[in-house]
C-alpha cells in the first residue's frame, strides 16, 4: 500500500467531509510518516479502529480552539467551551473522514470494518499504538486552527495481534 | 398530512443535523422521535407510529442492517420506509441494505439537497 495513495484519500476524504458537512476549505499541509509517538497534545483527539485484510487505527486530532469552531459550525450553535456535543460532533467528523478512507480501500482490498469512535478531550497528553508500526500523518489548516488525520494501517495476516491492540494514553 | 419520523444514529450531533436537513427539505414534519441504537429504534417503535426512518448502519447494540433486518420481519412496522444515512459507502454493505428492504441510502457526509432528491422518490 502506498503512501502517497493513502495520503490522496486522507485528503480527498477530509476535504469532502469540511466542504460537505460545514462549508470550509481545507489548506493541506505536508504529509509525514514514521514511528515516533505524537507531540503532547491540548486539545481533542478522536480515535477509530479498522479491520479486515488491513487493520490499524485511524484519529484526527485538533486543538480546542478548533473543535469548538468546527461544531460551531456543523450544528449551527456557538460552543464557548467543549462538551458533550463537541466531542460528538469531532467523533462524527473522524467517522466520516476515515469511514471514506475505508469505502475507498475496500475497493482494491475487500470488506472492512470500522468500530465507533472514541474521543478524548484534555490537556498535555500523547496518544500511540502498541507496537512499532508507522503512521501517516496528514495536517490541514481550517480557519487559522491547525487539525491532524492520522493513520497507521498494517496487514492483518502479518500483525493479528495488532487488531487487538488499542490506542493508549498517557498523561503526563 | 405531517410525517412523524425517527431518526437512528449514535450520534447526537446528526440526529440534530438529519433533524435540521428534514426542516430545510421541506418535509411537512410531524413529531421527531430519535434513537441512540437498533435495540432503543425498535422499543421507540413499540409506542411510536411513525412514517419514516432514518438509519445509520454503524452502532453499538444493533446496527442499522440488523434492525432493518428486525423492522422487515415485524408486520406492525415492515411498511415503513427506511432510508439509510451512513458512513458505510461499500458496495457490499449497499447491496445488503437493498437486499433487506432499504427504501434508499445515503452516504456521509450528505448535503440537504441529496436527503430531500431520496426523500422524493420515498414519501
Amino acid at each position: 500500500m502506498q503512501h502517497e495513495n493513502l495520503v490522496g484519500m486522507i485528503r480527498k476524504s477530509a476535504h469532502e467531509v469540511f466542504e460537505t458537512m460545514l462549508d470550509l476549505a481545507l489548506t493541506d499541509g505536508e504529509a509525514a510518516f514514521g514511528q515516533a509517538a505524537p507531540s503532547p497534545i491540548d486539545g481533542v483527539v478522536s480515535i477509530i479502529g479498522l479491520a479486515g485484510r488491513w487493520v490499524g487505527t485511524g484519529a484526527f486530532s485538533v486543538s480546542t480552539d478548533g473543535a469548538r469552531m468546527i461544531a460551531s459550525r456543523m450544528l449551527m450553535q456557538e460552543y464557548s467551551a467543549v462538551d458533550d456535543d463537541v466531542l460528538d460532533a469531532l467523533g462524527e467528523i473522524t467517522n466520516m473522514i476515515i469511514g471514506n478512507v475505508k469505502t475507498s480501500l475496500e475497493e482494491e482490498y475487500g470488506p472492512m470494518g470500522l468500530s465507533i469512535p472514541t474521543v478524548v478531550y484534555g490537556h498535555n497528553f500523547t496518544t500511540r499504538s502498541v507496537g512499532r508500526n508507522e503512521w501517516i500523518v496528514v495536517p490541514f489548516l481550517c480557519q487559522g486552527a491547525s487539525m491532524e488525520v492520522h493513520l497507521c494501517l498494517v496487514q492483518g495476516a502479518e500483525s493479528h495481534h495488532s487488531a487487538r491492540q488499542t490506542a493508549i494514553l498517557s498523561m503526563q | 398530512m405531517a410525517l412523524d419520523v425517527l431518526i437512528v444514529d449514535d450520534s447526537a450531533a446528526i440526529r440534530k443535523i438529519l433533524h435540521r436537513v428534514l426542516v430545510q427539505a421541506d418535509v411537512p414534519l410531524g413529531r421527531v422521535v430519535e434513537a441512540g441504537d437498533g435495540v432503543e429504534a425498535l422499543a421507540k417503535l413499540k409506542g411510536e407510529k411513525v412514517g419514516l426512518i432514518l438509519s445509520d448502519i454503524n452502532m453499538p447494540n444493533m446496527d442499522g442492517l440488523q434492525l432493518l433486518n428486525a423492522i422487515k420481519a415485524d408486520n406492525a412496522v415492515k411498511d415503513i420506509p427506511v432510508l439509510m444515512v451512513t458512513t458505510e459507502g461499500g458496495s457490499s454493505k449497499v447491496m445488503e441494505a437493498v437486499n433487506l428492504g432499504a427504501a434508499g441510502y445515503v452516504r456521509k457526509p450528505f448535503t440537504a439537497e441529496q436527503i430531500k432528491e431520496k426523500l422524493a422518490g420515498i414519501i
